[in-house]
């Protein structure tokens, strides 16, 4: 595609002479033109050894059926590791868990963010203090994060089960039952994400027009108001932002699921838990299958890209519809 | 014309560029020293240039809690000694697995768990020093427990990759002071009647839940792995067949512990707690369970967990139901890529002779270091050792009587992950009442996932 509407481009610039010679004189006129390539080079060593080498490798390695102990007998198998892959019980059961555990703490992370940041808008007191502390989660250690939240759903001894108690209500199985495991394994990511994704909202509302809500107070617009019909369409670019950059992230839910059972990949004793990159780690790293955790690794990267794509197709075609 | 050649141009030098990294990335590794396997090297100490030897540990394995590195100083001051420690014994053999496929970043003294001992000899022989011909280990080989030689050997018993440090004879521990509260027997002898059998351990924990005196929210042993793990190596076989490769669903030793620890888990005597969970660490002094299976290292767990406070409370039972058997156990080897080889086999072979396993034992800071070192295990200050902390209790005779007795079935490339993979089931048996026939189908598909 990309060549042939290359030479397609060039033909008729060939054909007349003049003005294609000119502006290949002027592009190998500029002084800095080469000096740029050297500049932008480590990027590029960088980006090969250690993304686009590392890619190749594990797609060739997810042909072959190879344990990490024995890991230079590599033997082809084709794409049998694939077929194992859609066939396997364990993988559908990961599968399943990652979205649901990716809706569970996405969308009230994003949600929460966006309230927050509406409020820490607003000229008030301490706003300094309260942006910073809002970073806090995000700053602490992922498995400082973990094992307090561990200690807090604890069955027996912990905080919240001890609270349900006091109110009269059942406790929970936070770690042993599927749904509160998934939602205590959400309330880790979600209290720990939602800052960052707020601040991020607070800096694309910096960049709206403040005079448009002056116009909105003036024309007696509530606060809500504003923040539905100003607020939010002004913020659709960087919404969109925070959204792919959280399916990615929650595509690729690993340390939260994997602390939580006690460093055990497993995800709790059922697999109540166990996302796809915690079943990949699985099978790399304990099972030793480093061919198939290969074939894990690449399937995620597909599933990955469908999402994004079909979030920008989501968002065009809103856009477009609104257009109408 | 001169645009494309001088995009080829630039193509050529950064493709240069690209194989020159390359090259430097891949030759790090190539670098080996050809000094023979085996070198006596020079002197006691394989060296007297001033060296630093790197030894690769995992959990606390007890050497430097016992001075054994300050000791080796004396002996050997050219030499210092740097440990480089994982906690976890599984992220270390991740580690050295992926250290061994590359051949490089490995410490000149790596230390190999039993539980990975089957795969470092199976897979990895060749890349460690080989005791057999190695002049002084060659000698003392009949110092050792035969079965610790033996599990670190090739079948035909020609290569051994490391000496044994401990081993792992077990029997019972159990709070004294929860089964006297509960009105149960808690003197030794009593016990070691009662729990001659798994069946005899069984209905003791039976009339400990239905005693009314018991502390509230206790039970009797810690979980239905305790049971089982330690049952399941009392078979003919464990996990594997004669030849060592696995074979759950046939072997004798796992349908007789599931049976015991499925039994215990659905009489509800068993806390539930899965093993080395935090909850189960605190448990070891908040007494929500009375007993537990106890190899000579989980002494030292003990201690750690339940403190100093709790010091002549927790006793060791002269038994362990079902006969002698062995958890846990290590062995030290050197890479042949150890740049200071001969040094590393000096301090191997010091750190394994009998002196020092009997230090490793007898010291007041030990941890249940049980010596594979036979001749050390006979020494009357091994046999007379007696532990404070376990209310005084004759641990040297007592792990010494179950080491003279014990037996190993053959252990293979992934009995650790299977073992994962049943006691976690028994987590379900035990806290989900998952019927054992489907945990136990369960835990049959997740070792599929395992062996492929």
């Amino acid at each position: 595609m990309t060549l042939a509407s290359d030479t397609a481009l060039d033909a008729p610039s060939a054909a007349s002479g003049t003005p294609a010679r000119r502006r290949r004189r002027s592009a190998g006129g500029l002084p800095g033109s080469r000096v740029g390539y050297v500049y932008v080079l480590p990027f590029f060593l960088v980006f090969a050894a250690f993304s686009v080498y590392p890619w190749l490798d594990t797609a060739w390695v997810s042909l072959h059926d190879v344990r990490l102990s024995t890991y230079h007998h590599q033997t082809w198998i084709g794409l049998a590791n694939y077929r194992d892959l859609f066939t396997n019980p364990y993988f559908w059961n990961a599968f399943r868990n990652t979205f649901t555990i990716g809706v569970i703490s996405t969308i009230p992370q994003l949600v929460m963010a966006l309230g927050i940041a509406h409020l820490l808008n607003y000229r008030l007191r301490g706003r300094t203090f309260f942006r910073v502390a809002i970073l806090m989660p995000y700053a602490t250690s992922l498995a400082a994060a973990t094992v307090i939240f561990l200690e807090l759903f604890d069955t027996r001894l912990g905080l919240v089960n001890w609270a349900l108690h006091l109110v009269h209500l059942p406790t929970v199985d936070w770690q042993g039952s599927k749904w509160p495991a998934q939602v205590a394994v959400s309330t880790i990511i979600t209290w720990r994400w939602t800052g960052y994704n707020a601040l991020i909202y607070l800096a694309g509302m910096q960049a709206i027009d403040p005079s448009l809500y002056d116009a909105a107070a003036v024309d007696g617009a509530s606060r809500w108001r504003q923040f539905v019909h100003i607020t939010i369409p002004g913020l659709r670019p960087t919404i969109l932002f925070t959204i792919v950059v959280s399916t990615i992230g929650a595509a690729q839910i690993f340390g939260e699921p994997l602390l939580y059972h006690n460093g055990k990949a497993d995800g709790g004793t059922q697999g109540q838990y166990q996302t796809l990159g915690l079943l990949m780690y699985q099978q790399g790293w304990v099972n030793d299958r480093l061919g198939l955790a290969s074939a894990t690794a690449w399937t995620m990267f597909v599933i990955i890209l469908l999402a994004v794509v079909a979030n920008l197709l989501f968002a065009r075609w809103r856009t477009v519809r609104e257009l109408r | 014309m001169r645009l494309k050649s001088s995009g080829s141009r630039a193509g050529m030098s950064l493709l240069g560029v690209l194989t020159v990294a390359s090259l430097a990335i891949s030759g790090c590794g190539s670098s080996s020293s050809t000094a023979a396997n085996g070198g006596a090297g020079t002197g006691p100490c394989g060296t007297t240039a001033d060296t630093t030897l790197t030894v690769g540990l995992f959990g606390t394995m007890g050497f430097k809690e016992n001075g054994l590195w300050d000791a080796y100083h004396q002996v050997c001051p050219n030499i210092t000694i740097k440990e480089d420690d994982v906690e976890q014994s599984a992220d270390y053999w991740t580690r050295l697995k992926t250290r061994l496929a590359s051949g490089s970043g490995l410490d000149d003294v790596q230390g190999i768990e039993i539980g990975f001992v089957a795969d470092v000899v199976q897979n990895h022989a060749d890349q460690f020093v080989n005791w057999n011909s190695v002049p002084n280990a060659a000698a003392i080989k009949s110092e050792f427990f035969p079965f610790k030689w033996q599990l670190a050997s090739t079948t035909d018993g020609a290569k051994t990759v490391g000496l044994g440090t401990d081993t792992g004879p077990e029997a019972i521990c159990y709070r004294r002071d929860l089964l006297k509260k509960a009105g149960m027997p808690s003197d030794p002898k009593t016990l070691a009647s009662a729990w001659s059998t798994w069946n005899g351990f069984i209905d003791f924990g039976k009339q400990y839940e239905a005693s009314a005196t018991k502390q509230s929210g206790s039970h009797f042993v810690d979980s239905a792995a305790s049971i089982f793990s330690t049952a399941v190596y009392q078979g003919k076989n464990a996990y594997d067949d004669d030849q060592g490769q696995p074979d759950v669903a046939n072997s004798d030793g796992v349908k007789a512990a599931w049976g015991y620890a499925t039994t215990a888990a659905q009489a509800k005597i068993t806390a539930g707690l899965e093993q080395f969970s935090p909850t189960w660490n605190k448990a070891f002094s908040n007494g929500a369970f009375a007993a537990l299976a106890c190899p000579t290292w989980m002494m030292g767990y003990i201690q750690g967990q339940a403190g100093d406070s709790y010091a002549g409370k927790w006793e060791v039972a002269p038994v362990l139901p079902g006969g002698a058997t062995n958890w846990g156990g290590s062995w030290l080897g050197v890479p042949t890529a150890s740049k200071n080889k001969a040094a590393a086999i000096a301090l191997v072979e010091w750190l394994s002779a009998k002196k020092q396993q009997v230090t490793m034992w007898t010291s007041p800071n030990q941890g249940g270091h049980f010596p594979s070192n036979s001749e050390a295990a006979a020494d009357p200050a091994v046999s007379g050792a007696t532990s404070a902390y376990f209310s005084n209790a004759p641990v040297g005779k007592i792990f010494g009587d179950i080491a003279s007795q014990m037996k190993i079935p053959p252990i293979g490339l992934y009995d650790t992950q299977i073992q994962q993979a049943l006691t976690t089931q028994l987590t379900n048996v035990e806290t989900k009442g998952t019927s054992p026939d489907q945990a136990f189908q369960d835990a049959l598909s997740a070792i599929k996932q395992v062996t492929g």
